[in-house]
C-alpha cells in the first residue's frame, strides 16, 4: 500500500468535461508544443514516430527493391533521388539505406513509440497520478529526439552516409578510410545515437519514480496493471543497459575524431592508409554493444507484451491467466537478458568457451518467453471474445511471437548458428519479433486508446482492412526470408545474385518484395484511420471498452491533471466476468465492494 | 459467419507455413546446392539443425492448435453466457515450465559436443590440427592466401618461399584441414555455405578454422560479415583435390610462382 497522496490540481468539478479543465490557462505553445503535460508529450512522441516509421518504411522498400530487381531504376522516385547513378542503387547507397532502415527502426520509432508514447501516456493514468513524477525532465526527453533526427538526418548528406550497419561495429566504423560512409557522417550516427540514449534515460528514470512514488491510494504493486509492470521492468533495463552503449559511443567517437584507439589493434591498413598504431581491441565494442542491445531488444518487446497482457484480458472478458507469472517471467527475461549478450558474437572470435554459456542461458530465455505464449492462451480459453480490430492485432502478436521465439531457438544453439548468423535467418527472426509481434501490439494499442487520447473512436472497418493487408504481407515478406536464411543467403548483400548457389532465389525475392509493397501501401490505410478519425470519429464515452483500468475513470481525453478527484484503488485490474457482480461483466479498480450484487457505489 | 470467416483467416497462415516449409527442399529454397552438406561437421549441424526443427515444429503446430481451439470456443460463447472466471491455475503454470525447461536444458547440452568440435581446440580431430594449410588473409575485398612451400609448415611470418594465391583455396579433400584466418583491414567472416562453415576474421587476432569436403570439387566461399560497400563482391571458392593429386599440385604451383624463367640449376 502506499500512503502518499498525489500532488491534486484543484479544480472545480463543472469544468472537468472540457478540454480547458485546468485552473491556469496556457498559451498555444505551452500547452501543445512545450508542454510537461504527460499525456501532449505522450501524443507528440505517437506522431513523430508514426512519422518517422514512413520515412524507415520506404528505406526499407528500396532495399527490397533492390534485392528484386537488383540494378534496375526504381519506378516514381529514381529521376529525383539516383540521378547520378543513372537511377540505380548503387552498393554504397545501399549499405546506407539497410544502415538507415535498422538505426531508425530501432532507435527512432520502435523504443520510442513503445516508451515515449505509451508509457509517457498511460503510466500516470493507469497509475492513478495527475503526471509524471518529473514533468519537466519529460519534456526534455521528447526534445532531445530532435537533435538525434537531426543527426542521422544530416549525416544522409556526407558521402556514403553512415554504412556501417546499425551495429556499427568497428574497423569498419572506426577509420575514416575503411568506407565511403565512415568518414564524418559516422561520427554524426554516434552523436544521433548518444542523443536517443539521453533522451530515454531521462524517460527511464522518470517512469521508475513515478511507478515507485506516485500510484495512488490502493494500488499497491501487485494491484498494478501488466502495462505499468512490464514499463516498470523496461524503465530498469534502459536504466542499467543504456549508460553501457553511451559510454562505446563515446569512446568510439574519440577513437574516430581524438585518435584514441580502444577498439583498432596496431597494425591494420584499410584502403592503402598509414598503418594504425593500435592497442585496441575491436571485440571489445562488440560486447559493449551487445550488453546494451540485448536488453534493447527486450525494451523492444516488454511494454508490447503487457499492454497486449491487459487488452487481451478486456476484450475476452476474462482475468488475466497467471497474473504473478506473467510478472515473474517478465522479470526473469529482463535478468536473464542481461547475461546472453554473448549469443550475437558467437562466431566473432571471442573465447568458444563463453558460446557454451551464452548458449545456455540464451536458451534458457525462451522458457519465460514460453509461460507467457501459455498464460495468453490461458486468458482467451473459455473467455467472450469479440473479433474487433483490437482482438485481431493482439492475436497476430501471439502468433507472431511463437515464431519469433521459436526461430531464436536455431540461433541460441551454436552449431547451428555457425551457419546461419548473418543470414536472412536472423532478419527473419527479429522482424517476426519486432514487426510481427511488436509493431503489431502497436497496432492495437493505438486503436485501443485512442478513444482516451483524442477523445475519439478509431473506424473499425478501416482498422481491419489494414490488419488483413498488413498481417497477409508481413507473413509474404517475412517468413520466406527463413529459407533464404537456410539457403545460406548473407545479410547486407546489395547483390546476392552475383554468386552462383544464390541465384534461383530471385523470383521468391521478388514474391516477398510484391507482398512488402503490399504491406507499405496499407500503412496509408493506418495514417487515414489515425488522422481521419481525428475529425470524423464518433466521439467516445469515457469507457468505451468496458475496462476496468484507472485510465478510463478518467474523462476521454482527460483533462491537465488527469483525474477529477483522485482515485481510489479497491482490486486489481482484471475483474471481468465475476460472479460476485450480477450487474455489469465487469469491475473497474476503483469501485467500493458491494455487498448486495445490485447496487453499484461508486468511490 | 464473420466470425468464422476470422477465424480462419487466422489460422489459415500456420497451415500455409507448414506447407510451404514441407515443400522447401522440392522448391530448392533449402540448404544450398546439392541440399547435402559438403562436409561431416556440416552433417552434423543439419542433424542438430533437424532436430531444432522438428522440437519446434511440434511446438508451433501444438500452440497454434490450441490457439484456434480457445478463438474458436471463446467466439462461440451464448451472448449471454460469461466467460470463465479464472486467475489461473498453480498445476499448469508449474507442468509448462518445467516441461518446455527440460527440453530446453536438453537442447542446450546436447549441443555442445559439436561446438567443441568445432570450435575448441582441444577436441579438434587429430588431422586437423596437424594439415595447417594455408592462411587466408582477408582485406576489402578479396581473400588473399599464403600457402607454406611444398613440404615446409606454415609460418606465422611469410616466408620467402611462400606461394600466394587470390580467392581461391586449394585443399586436399577427404581430411580435416586448418586454415589460419586473418584480416589485414576490417572485420570479414568466412564462410562456406556448403559446408555450413563461418567464422569471422578479426583484426589483431589469428584464428585456426578447420574443416572438411568430402568430395573433390569446388566449393563457395563468401564472406559473411559487413565489410564495406564492396562486402557482397567477396566471392572466392575453395577447391578440393584428390588427395592423392594434392602434392603434385601444389608442386605445380610452386613451380609455377617461382619460375623466372631461366632454366633450374
Ligand atoms: C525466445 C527468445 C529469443 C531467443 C532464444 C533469441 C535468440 C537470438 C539469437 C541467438 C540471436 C543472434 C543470432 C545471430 O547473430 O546469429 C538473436 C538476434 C536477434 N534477436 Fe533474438 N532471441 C529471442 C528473442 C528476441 C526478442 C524478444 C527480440 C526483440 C524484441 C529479439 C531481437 C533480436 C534481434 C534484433 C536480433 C538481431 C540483431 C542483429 O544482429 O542485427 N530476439 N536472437
Ligand atoms: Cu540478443
Ligand atoms: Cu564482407
Amino acid at each position: 500500500m502506499t500512503s502518499e497522496t498525489p500532488a491534486h490540481p484543484d479544480h472545480s468539478t463543472d469544468e472537468t468535461h472540457s478540454h480547458q479543465a485546468h485552473g491556469h490557462r496556457q498559451s498555444f505553445i505551452t500547452k501543445y508544443i512545450f508542454s510537461t503535460d504527460h499525456k501532449v508529450i505522450g501524443i507528440q512522441f505517437l506522431f513523430t514516430t508514426i512519422f518517422l516509421l514512413l520515412i524507415g518504411g520506404a528505406f526499407a522498400l528500396a532495399i527490397r527493391w533492390q534485392l528484386a530487381f537488383p540494378n534496375t531504376q526504381m519506378p516514381f522516385v529514381n529521376k529525383a533521388f539516383f540521378e547520378a547513378s543513372g537511377g540505380q542503387i548503387t552498393p554504397e547507397f545501399y549499405t546506407m539505406l539497410f544502415t538507415m532502415h535498422g538505426t531508425v527502426m530501432v532507435f527512432l520509432v520502435i523504443i520510442p513509440i513503445l516508451a515515449g508514447a505509451f508509457g509517457n501516456f498511460l503510466i500516470p493514468l493507469m497509475i492513478g497520478a495527475p503526471d509524471m513524477a518529473f514533468p519537466k525532465l519529460n519534456m526534455m526527453s521528447y526534445w532531445f529526439m530532435w537533435p538525434a533526427v537531426a543527426c542521422f538526418g544530416l549525416s544522409l548528406f556526407y558521402e556514403g552516409g553512415p554504412a556501417a550497419g546499425w551495429t556499427s561495429y568497428p574497423i569498419l566504423a572506426a577509420l575514416y578510410d575503411a568506407a565511403p560512409g565512415s568518414g564524418f557522417a559516422q561520427t554524426l550516427w554516434l552523436m544521433g545515437i548518444t542523443f536517443v540514449g539521453v533522451s530515454s534515460m531521462m524517460g527511464s528514470v522518470n517512469y521508475m519514480t513515478t511507478i515507485i512514488n506516485m500510484r495512488s491510494p490502493g494500488m499497491t504493486f501487485f494491484r498494478m496493471p501488466l502495462t505499468i509492470w512490464a514499463m516498470f521492468i523496461t524503465a530498469i533495463l534502459q536504466a542499467f543497459a543504456l549508460p553501457v552503449l553511451t559510454a562505446a559511443g563515446l569512446m568510439l567517437i574519440a577513437d574516430r575524431e581524438f585518435g584514441t584507439c580502444f577498439f583498432v589493434p596496431a597494425g591494420i591498413t584499410v584502403n592503402d592508409a598509414e598503418p594504425t598504431v593500435g592497442g585496441g581491441q575491436p571485440l571489445l565494442w562488440q560486447h559493449l554493444f551487445w550488453f546494451y542491445s540485448h536488453p534493447a531488444v527486450y525494451i523492444m518487446l516488454l511494454p508490447a507484451m503487457g499492454m497486449i497482457s491487459d487488452m487481451l484480458s478486456c476484450m475476452c472478458r476474462k482475468p488475466i491467466f497467471g497474473y504473478r507469472p506473467m510478472i515473474y517471467s517478465m522479470s526473469a527475461i529482463a535478468g536473464l537478458g542481461f547475461i546472453v549478450w554473448g549469443h550475437h558474437m558467437f562466431i566473432s572470435g571471442m573465447n568458444p568457451a563463453l558460446g557454451m554459456t551464452f548458449m545456455v542461458a540464451t536458451i534458457m530465455i525462451a522458457l519465460p518467453s514460453a509461460i507467457k505464449v501459455f498464460n495468453w492462451i490461458g486468458t482467451i480459453w473459455g473467455g467472450h471474445i469479440e473479433f474487433n480490430t483490437v482482438t485481431l492485432n493482439s492475436i497476430a502478436f501471439v502468433s507472431m511471437f511463437i515464431v519469433g521465439g521459436l526461430s531464436g531457438i536455431f540461433m541460441a544453439a551454436v552449431p547451428v548458428d555457425i551457419y546461419i548468423h548473418d543470414t536472412y535467418f536472423i532478419v527473419a527472426h527479429f522482424h517476426y519479433i519486432l514487426f510481427g509481434a511488436t509493431l503489431f501490439g502497436i497496432f492495437a494499442c493505438i486503436q485501443f486508446w485512442y478513444p482516451k487520447m483524442f477523445g475519439r473512436m478509431m473506424s473499425e472497418p478501416l482498422g481491419k482492412l489494414h490488419f488483413v493487408l498488413t498481417f497477409i504481407g508481413m507473413n509474404g515478406t517475412f517468413f520466406p526470408m527463413h529459407m533464404l536464411g537456410i539457403a545460406g543467403m548473407p545479410r547486407r548483400y546489395a547483390n546476392p545474385y552475383l554468386h552462383e548457389y544464390l541465384e534461383h532465389l530471385l523470383p521468391l525475392n521478388q514474391f516477398m518484395t510484391y507482398s512488402a509493397i503490399l504491406m507499405g501501401a496499407a500503412q496509408i490505410l493506418l495514417l487515414i484511420n489515425v488522422f481521419g478519425s481525428l475529425i470524423w470519429g464518433k466521439k467516445a464515452p469515457r469507457n468505451p471498452w468496458n475496462s476496468n483500468g484507472l485510465e478510463w475513470v478518467a474523462p476521454s481525453p482527460p483533462p491537465h491533471g488527469n483525474f477529477e478527484e483522485i482515485p481510489l484503488v479497491y482490486r486489481g485490474p482484471y475483474e471481468y466476468s465475476s460472479p460476485e457482480r450480477t450487474d455489469q461483466d465487469y469491475w473497474p479498480q476503483t469501485e467500493h465492494e458491494i455487498v448486495s450484487s445490485s447496487s453499484t457505489t461508486t468511490a | 459467419m464473420k466470425r468464422l470467416w476470422w477465424i480462419f483467416f487466422l489460422m489459415i497462415w500456420p497451415v500455409l507455413a507448414v506447407i510451404v516449409s514441407l515443400l522447401t527442399p522440392q522448391l530448392q529454397w533449402g540448404f544450398p546446392l546439392s541440399g547435402q552438406s559438403d562436409s561431416p561437421l556440416g552433417g552434423e549441424i543439419d542433424h542438430l539443425f533437424y532436430l531444432i526443427l522438428i522440437i519446434t515444429g511440434v511446438v508451433f503446430v501444438g500452440t497454434h492448435i490450441a490457439l484456434g481451439y480457445v478463438i474458436w470456443t471463446a467466439s462461440n460463447r451464448p451472448g449471454d453466457r460469461r466467460a470463465w472466471y479464472t486467475h489461473g491455475n498453480h498445476k499448469l503454470e508449474m507442468t509448462w515450465t518445467i516441461i518446455p525447461g527440460l527440453i530446453l536444458l536438453f537442447l542446450a547440452f546436447y549441443q555442445m559436443r559439436t561446438w567443441a568440435e568445432f570450435r575448441m581446440e582441444e577436441a579438434y580431430p587429430e588431422a586437423a590440427k596437424q594439415n595447417i594449410v594455408a592462411e587466408v588473409n582477408a582485406r576489402q575485398f578479396e581473400w588473399r592466401i599464403r600457402y607454406p612451400a611444398p613440404g615446409k609448415e606454415l609460418q606465422r611470418k611469410p616466408q620467402l618461399d611462400d606461394m600466394y594465391g587470390v580467392n581461391e583455396l586449394h585443399v586436399p579433400a577427404g581430411s580435416p584441414v586448418t586454415i589460419h584466418l586473418r584480416t589485414i583491414d576490417v572485420q570479414h567472416s568466412f564462410f562456406l555455405p556448403t559446408m555450413r562453415i563461418k567464422q569471422d576474421a578479426v583484426p589483431g587476432l589469428v584464428i585456426p578454422v578447420w574443416f572438411e569436403a568430402s568430395e573433390p570439387g569446388e566449393y563457395p566461399l563468401v564472406c559473411a560479415e559487413l565489410c564495406g560497400w564492396g562486402h557482397y563482391k567477396m566471392g572466392a571458392k575453395v577447391v578440393a583435390h584428390p588427395p592423392e593429386e594434392f602434392d603434385e599440385f601444389m608442386k605445380k604451383m610452386h613451380q609455377a610462382q617461382f619460375n623466372d624463367g631461366f632454366a633450374a640449376e
